[in-house]
């Protein structure tokens, strides 16, 4: 049962992540000065599968995806908006935690699509606080389980309703023989910085934690009455407001929706295409550089809105990732592809690195960050070719110092009067966007020569053709237009050919060199602890705690410790 | 020491031997002024110096348990009082079926246990509060006695759990116990855990159906919880149930008394048609639609208790023999459930269907179910007692799906007859099944005290018997004393 694919709600046929707050049937999205309310109100009809309903505020995918939606419209929509308060739009319930039937009956690969994405969304909101000055206040007023706790665990700062029932807990372990996926455990020792000891009885005990003992513990950060929490919260807001330094008067953007053509293996954006090619489980991206110089000033890049190049890429590059991951599981290997003036690409990141202290600029630097930290934890082979008539500049050059291998050509193509490949540095390469252990990714690259980074900066703006490339360490392998072809192919069936759980491990192993963060250790243990217990017997097992809940029936276990 | 007497010698009346288990007893001592600061707060007001003629617990024994005598409720002996213990007894239902009963909490149940005798306990307070301000309004001494009794047996409730969560589960279970004294029922601040016991009682019809109604839910909970394989409780809740039966006495027959009057004085003035609500109302007594109404309410908030039909507590908690069903013991099935279904009524596709649900996920449904039973038995015999009036009326319990606040049904408008109605014509019909404002205020009116031993208010026929066989003049409570 638990490995059968499960239908999708209304007869849809893939996972869609456009969504606007017009369409949300899940969340409430206000705005009210620099406050805006994001209230929880799952429809418990609402589910992204069939089989299941959303009770008690719990979550699938389809309502993480209407939370991320709306924190990416706060950003861009509302730049005035400083404080986020996270709340529940339901009695006596905050939210119990992803939905456990949803979870039983999904398939392996949908549980780690699930809890990476969910992960990615709570950094989201740990991110518009450290990079955007857009705080979150989770107020918990009910029972605040699993998920729910991880969902508040993400805020700046936890208010707990103190009505001797509403409290906050991380039951999976007892409850269900799992962790707590999406951060929990991690944030509970790093990020709250709870002693260990009490953290072991908090996780152990199903029912959690209320009151002063949870603010003793450090689990939330205070707890009122509920006659007085409009009053705290009100005076949070205003002080959290304070601290922010997001514009006061600036007018947002609209995120139009993207323009896209879906087809059976294609799917075309304005600046972007993929081709699956099935037989080879190759998806190829090309990104298509700027098809105008940036705007001549930032009041005009406000007006092209969703339309800026940089933003538009982005999101099309976002969008296209995670139909990747979430609707097209076989495929392998993703190939990125350019196609553009690599000056022109230069052109825009000039831009954006001249105004960087304006709220857009900013945001889509950020942005970008996000997309391609995504774009790290995708678990499928990632390689890049640098090809003549590419356009991998700057901020794009991302994409091949994030790639598993990259190939560059050396000259032309027989009978292609494309000019040669071309790499180019910019400033932005350098720290505007770190990988989750917190380096850049060329920081990441040479972690024993660090001297090396620096010499790089003085190629910022020059033209890097293949040879120097490699030597430079910036490509994996330089060809000339006689092994090219072949090498490629050679390569792709190569990979296609490997374990694709091997892959997974050892991609993700050698992505991540260097120090760990908050951020980077929660990915290695979703994917090293959670998705090994989710395998497990214990918990998906005939008499495995998670296949049987619900049941009333107690599950057996193996009792040999691993 | 004998078992079935109650110890009077410690300062806590019981018969669990407190005397010898010092660590109990000093916790219980320790609780005690807490509890009497809530009594004086939030007991009965205005009479906390009247002398009540109570009935105290002094043995166990269901023959003859109880002695009668006038209190000031204040010195009520509040005490610990179990079912004796039967040293055979099996866990009688789930996968521990036909062990031997367990005398400690077992480690893995111990959270689940603790949450349930939480909540049990949680009402017993709970109800004391509601009623609190229904003194000042008796229609007579008897029924302000039967109140007082109610109370303080709610009171008693309250210290049989907490006597459980002292002896029971360390340092959570005392402070569980504290926090049964800090909520308080309709609070902003710190309501009572569920719903039912946080509405107000407005009124002495309302009482009379909350005694029928959710005292009878909390009998059903007893009876489901006096099965469970952890001896303690069941020996609790076993003696609990006998006083339970009185509340649901008092329901019963302060119903039975109130639409009695109103037949005979609807026949004392010619008036047949019970609809004729504004002449029946001039008489001084409740006319039966409105009677019919409050049932409509209590009997939806009652059901709301029972939680969601289909539950994996529910489930839990009879797979680990924690809490049974009603009956348990004389049900003729496997007593596990692993493998049979029981019917539900849902939701399903906008209408009311009945779907069959493992059975062990249904036994709040199945548990709800019992009760709706005993409910329609209470309702027939108020029926009986219309009908031999000559009045043509019938009294009936409303749907399950009708206003409901929990479970299935939750969502949607359902009348009393179970037809779903959109929110423009519910907002319309509302009143015509619940009481309304000025139903209220009409019944509020009428509540006028009567205070003399013997006399009783206008809208409620006296008693057949007396308390305690006492004759109809007898001075039930002593409010000058
Ligand atoms: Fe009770
Ligand atoms: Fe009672």
């Amino acid at each position: 049962m638990a490995e059968s694919e499960r239908k999708l709600s209304n007869g849809a046929t893939r996972i869609d992540f456009a969504t606007d707050p017009s369409r949300y049937r899940h969340w409430k999205l206000s705005v009210d000065g620099d406050v805006a309310t994001l209230l929880m109100d799952v429809d418990e009809k609402g589910g992204l599968f069939e089989g299941y309903e959303l009770k008690l505020n719990s979550y699938d995918l389809g309502v993480d995806i209407e939370l991320a939606d709306a924190l990416e419209r706060l950003r861009f929509e509302y730049p005035q908006v400083r404080v986020i308060l996270l709340r529940s739009g339901k009695p006596r319930v905050f939210c119990a935690g992803a939905n456990i039937r949803m979870l039983a009956g999904a398939t392996h690969a949908h549980k780690v699509n699930f809890c990476k994405f969910t992960n990615e969304t709570r950094n989201a909101i740990e991110d518009a606080s450290a990079s955007s000055g857009q705080h979150t206040i989770c107020v918990v007023n009910g029972s605040c389980a699993g998920g729910g706790y991880e969902l508040a665990l993400a805020a700046d700062h936890i208010i707990l309703v103190d009505d001797g029932s509403s409290s906050v807990s991380l039951p999976e372990l007892p409850l269900l023989a799992v962790l707590p996926g999406t951060g929990g455990l991690t944030r509970v020792t790093d990020k709250r910085k709870v002693r260990r000891d009490l953290a072991d009885v908090f996780c152990t005990t199903e029912e959690g934690v209320k009151g002063r003992r949870a603010v003793e513990w450090r689990l939330v950060d205070e707890v009122v009455s509920n006659t007085k929490l409009d009053e705290a919260v009100a005076a949070r807001a205003r002080e959290f407001a304070g601290r922010s330094d997001r514009p006061k008067d600036a007018k947002g953007i609209a995120l139009t929706p993207l323009e896209r053509r879906i087809g059976p293996d294609s799917r075309d954006y304005k600046f972007l295409s993929v081709e699956i090619a099935r037989a080879d489980r190759t998806a190829t991206i090309t990104l298509r550089g700027p098809d105008a110089p940036p705007p001549a000033s930032v009041e005009a890049m406000v007006a092209q809105g969703a339309d800026f190049w940089p933003l538009e890429l982005a999101r099309e590059l976002d969008d296209a990732i995670l139909d990747l991951r979430l609707n097209e599981l076989d495929v392998a290997t993703i190939v990125f592809k350019s196609e553009g003036n690599p000056e022109a690409v230069l052109a825009y990141d000039a831009f954006l690195e001249a105004n960087k202290g304006h709220w857009l600029a900013r945001e889509i630097r950020h942005k970008w960050k996000r997309v391609l930290k995504r774009v790290d934890l995708t678990s499928r082979s990632l390689v890049t070719l640098v090809e003549p008539g590419s356009c991998f500049a700057g901020t794009l050059a991302e994409l091949v110092l994030a790639a598993d291998r990259s190939y560059m050509l050396i000259g032309q193509m027989n009978g292609d009067n494309r000019p040669p490949a071309a790499l180019a540095l910019a400033p932005a390469n350098f720290g505007a966007y770190p990988m989750s252990n917190g380096l850049s990714r060329l920081a990441s690259r040479f972690l024993a020569e660090p001297y090396a980074v620096e010499q790089l900066r003085g190629k910022i703006g020059t033209t890097i053709d293949a040879e120097e490339g490699e030597e430079l360490g910036l490509v994996t392998f330089a060809l000339d237009d006689v092994d090219w072809e072949d090498e490629i192919r050679v390569f792709l069936e190569e990979r296609a050919s490997f374990s694709p759980d091997g892959l997974t491990g050892m991609e993700a192993n050698l992505r991540f060199g260097g120090p760990e963060t908050m951020e980077s250790k929660i990915f290695a243990r979703l994917t090293a602890w959670q998705n090994w217990i989710f395998q497990r017997p214990n918990a998906i097992g005939e008499e495995g705690a998670l296949r049987l809940y619900g049941t009333g029936r107690k599950p057996a276990f193996d009792t040999k410790r691993v | 020491m004998d078992i079935g007497n109650v110890d009077y010698t410690t300062k806590i009346p019981n018969n669990v031997g407190l005397a010898d288990d010092r660590r109990v007893l000093k916790a219980l001592e320790g609780w005690h002024p807490g509890y009497i600061d809530w009594w004086m707060d939030m007991g009965p007001e205005g009479f906390q110096d009247a002398l009540v003629y109570l009935r105290t617990a002094v043995s166990v024994d269901p023959k003859g348990w109880a002695k009668f005598d006038y209190v000031r409720m204040p010195e009520y002996r509040w005490g610990i009082l179990l079912a004796p213990q039967d040293e055979n007894r099996k866990v009688p239902f789930g996968q521990h079926y036909g062990e031997k009963a367990w005398q400690e909490v077992p480690g893995e149940y111990r959270a689940m246990l603790r949450r349930l005798v939480v909540i049990q306990g949680d009402t017993e307070p709970a109800s004391v509060e509601q009623q609190r301000h229904l003194g000042k309004t008796a229609p007579s001494l008897y029924d302000m006695r039967n109140l007082f009794q109610v109370n303080v047996e709610e009171g008693r409730h309250l210290w049989a759990m907490v006597y459980l969560l002292q002896k029971y589960f360390g340092r959570d279970g005392r402070e569980e116990a504290d926090e049964l004294l800090r909520r308080r029922s309709g609070s902003a601040d710190s309501p009572r855990m569920l719903g039912a016991f946080n509405e107000a009682t407005p009124d002495w019809l309302s009482f009379f159906m909350f005694t029928f109604f959710t005292d009878r839910d909390g009998k059903m909970q007893l009876e489901s919880l006096a099965q469970s394989g952890f001896d303690p409780l069941s020996r609790t809740c076993r003696f609990m149930l006998t006083e339970e039966a009185h509340h649901m006495f008092v329901g019963e027959t302060g119903i039975g008394r109130t639409i009695q009057r109103t037949c005979e004085a609807m026949k004392a003035a010619g008036i047949e048609d019970p609809t004729d609500i504004a002449r029946i109302r001039a008489l001084g007594v409740i006319d039966l639609p409105t009677v019919q109404k409050k049932l409509n309410l209590h009997y939806s908030l009652s059901l709301d208790l029972f939680g969601s039909e289909v539950s994996t507590n529910a489930a839990n908690a009879f797979n680990a023999g924690i809490k049974g069903r009603f009956q348990e013991t004389k049900i003729e099935d496997d007593h596990r459930l692993t493998g049979s279904t029981y019917p539900v009524l849902k939701l399903v596709d906008g209408e009311i269907r009945r779907v069959d649900e493992p059975a062990l996920t249904a036994l709040n449904m199945r548990l709800r179910d019992d009760y709706t039973y005993d409910c329609a038995m209470g309702v027939e015999r108020w029926n009986k007692v219309i009908e031999k009036t000559g009045v043509q009326f019938k009294l009936e319990l409303p749907h399950v799906a009708f206003h409901r606040q929990i479970g299935e049904f939750k969502d949607v408008n359902a009348t009393p007859k179970g037809v779903l109605l959109d929110d423009e014509a519910w907002a319309k019909h509302r009143d015509e099944y619940l009481p309304s404002k000025s139903d209220g205020d009409f019944i509020a009116e009428l509540m006028q005290p009567e205070m003399e031993a013997g006399k009783f208010a206008g809208w409620i026929a006296p008693p057949k018997v007396g308390i305690d066989n006492k004759p109809g003049d007898f001075e039930y409570v002593k409010i000058a004393a």
